[in-house]
């Protein structure tokens, strides 16, 4: 059984760096890295053999004797969890190959491995875990990590975005426990397929109350629009390979996933939910496109844009289709791609010239080719220009929702498509095309940062092949299947 | 039924705190009591009236008993919360070092 080695891996990795790292922080990185690579193949592997079917482990099932002990936490691994864990272990590992060399230009420790290690730790956990205090408890490992990584490089600015991160993840966290509590006291049990299968018979009323305190609680992990403010300040502070892991897969991990889980694996199908789903994911897109059209600043300019690229998976979720939810997976892994991309970018931008502000950038496709030429790629691939990943996930959800009788939606999604080409024309005009502003870098960005920008940069190409008929039933067809079928996941995880 | 409208009570001051105050040491106080509220009311859900604590001894009969599982929640979640209200505090130090205050409304560098 693999399973529960997606958490002991990375908690075993984040303790012997502990232990085994001196002064000198090669070793934290070998292992961080060599840890990273098994999560990888174990996901891959769990992704590609095992997706068709549920596997699960019961923690504390083991048998001592004749005596075997009757209540268990499930550990639950199907196509949609395995799906998210495959993405969080590519990004991990490009953000930790940038890292090695990054982290060398600011202050170099093995603290910031062992608090990254941690972090992927609580986001397996997160996405594996099939009871929902044990998906409490390592959304807080996750998030501790993240507050003190936010932190990290000890300016007055990190720390600021730090504390206001961490007040308003304190309270949505408090939020979804007083949600478990009432889930806790209604159905006397935690594990999500055993909810799930009890609520149909207690008062709609208790699931509209519960629903409503997990989609202010996950949506502020998720930074959907009334509840994103902490975004902007914690991504754009944070160091860039850090930046790479909370925009690209913390806010999924934390955020969408767990609410694709709860809403559609564990409440049975309300359509109101579905409605707030879209209304949130329509005003995400819009008046996250619009801030960051204003910004001038590379990475907060990004930041904004993850608040309206999650708008998408939203509005893909709230329609509720099997194109729809197919649309919004795909999009959770493309924007996962392009985004970490982006931050790497912005990331040796600063570390050559210092600088992330777009106008002191100018004309940087002589001088930095790769960062340049993979900038190009991800913005390409954001915008919606084929043939890259970004346009398929974006056309599946506006053509969903054109078939979903909605087509206001689809107006949205379009409008907001426009909106990010703007942005992004704006980064490449003003940041890589402009006029001259620099001869030479200041620091030469090393070869780890490069190797990391053209994986992310390959990959974003490479997985536009997804939507080719034959790849997608192997791909995102069980997912899509994982989401919709409610039924299903109640008994292949209760075996009842 | 009134222990549930204290409990909520205790809850909404904390979040009052965490809205309306201006000092950092003050809203990572009021966290806490968001915290403790929480806390509380899943204890309140495991009491029963008259119930016993959940142990099975040698002569003592099995009757109404408190459920201890909101109990292992609790002492989870009051970990949990220690950890991030230590987090909070050295970064609350950490700031103040920066700013000479623990004014929120004189530190904002970041805007927008």
């Amino acid at each position: 059984m693999i399973l529960p080695f997606f958490v002991i891996i990375p908690l075993l990795a984040a303790f012997l760096i502990a232990l085994i790292s001196g002064d000198r922080e090669d070793w934290a990185a070998i292992l961080s890295i060599l840890s990273v690579i098994i999560l990888l193949v174990l996901s891959v592997y769990g992704f590609f053999a095992l997706s068709e079917t549920t596997s699960i482990y019961e923690m504390g099932g083991w048998q001592v004797g004749h005596w075997k002990l009757p209540v268990t936490i499930l550990l639950v691994q199907d196509a949609l969890s395995a799906f998210v864990l495959m993405v969080v272990s590519i990004i991990a590992l490009a953000a930790l190959i940038f890292a090695v060399q990054y982290i060398r230009h600011k202050n170099p420790t093995w603290k910031f491995y062992a608090l990254f290690m941690l972090m992927v730790t609580g986001m397996n956990g997160v996405i594996i875990t099939g009871d929902i205090f044990n998906l409490y408890v390592f959304m807080e490992i996750a998030l501790f990590a993240a507050y003190a990584l936010v932190a990290f490089g000890g300016q007055a600015e990190e720390y600021e975005a730090a504390f206001k991160y961490a007040v308003m993840g304190s309270i949505s966290s408090t939020l979804i426990l007083v949600g478990i509590g009432v889930l806790y006291s209604a159905t006397s049990t935690l594990t999500i397929a055993r909810i799930a299968e009890l609520l149909p018979g207690l008062s709609p009323s208790l699931t509209y109350w519960v629903g409503g305190i997990f989609i202010a609680g996950f949506g502020l992990k998720a930074a959907t629009m009334p509840f994103h403010a902490w975004l902007p300040d914690a991504h754009s502070s944070a160091p860039a390979p850090i930046s790479a892991m909370l925009s690209g897969v913390l806010i999924k991990a934390l955020g969408i996933y767990v609410l694709i889980r709860l809403f559609f694996n564990m409440f049975a199908d309300y359509p109101v939910f579905k409605t707030i789903f879209l209304i949130l994911g329509s005003i995400s897109i819009l008046i996250g496109s619009f801030l960051a059209l204003g910004q001038w600043d590379f990475k907060r300019l990004l930041a904004y844009s993850s608040i309206s690229q999650v708008g998408y998976i939203l509005l893909g979720l709230g329609l509720g289709t099997y194109w729809g939810v197919l649309g919004a997976a795909f999009h959770l892994f493309n924007h996962a791609l392009f985004k970490a991309l982006l931050f790497l970018n912005a990331g040796s931008v600063e570390v050559a010239l210092g600088t992330r502000n777009l106008k002191e950038m100018g004309k940087l496709n002589r001088i930095m080719p790769v960062t340049s030429a993979t900038s190009m790629v991800a913005s390409l691939s954001i915008s919606g220009i084929p043939p890259f990943n970004g346009f398929f996930s974006k056309l599946i959800i506006i053509i969903a929702a054109v078939q979903a009788g909605l087509p206001f939606y689809a107006l949205v999604a379009v409008v907001g498509s426009l909106l990010t080409l703007a942005y992004f024309m704006k980064v490449q005009r003003y940041g890589f095309y402009g006029e001259k502003i620099h001869d030479q870098v200041d620091t030469p960005i090393g070869y780890g940062m490069k190797t990391a920008m053209l994986l992310l940069a390959v990959l974003c190409i490479v997985t536009s092949l997804m939507v080719i008929p034959g790849v997608l039933e192997k791909t995102l067809d069980p997912i899509a299947n994982v989401i919709l079928n409610r039924a299903e996941y109640i008994h292949s995880v209760l075996g009842r | 039924m009134t222990v549930y409208i204290l409990c909520f009570a205790v809850l909404l001051i904390g979040i009052y705190g965490v809205l309306v105050k201006r000092d950092l040491i003050k809203i990572i106080l009021a966290l806490g009591i968001m915290g403790y509220a929480t806390n509380l009311m899943i204890i309140l859900f495991a009491y029963r009236k008259g119930g016993h604590y959940p142990i099975l001894e040698k002569g003592r009969e099995v009757t109404a008993m408190v459920d201890p599982l909101p109990q292992a929640l609790i002492l989870t979640s009051i970990v949990i919360e220690l950890g991030i209200t230590a987090m909070l505090v050295a970064l609350a130090i950490r700031l103040y070092q920066k700013y000479q205050t623990f004014d929120i409304t004189k530190i904002r560098r970041l805007s927008g």
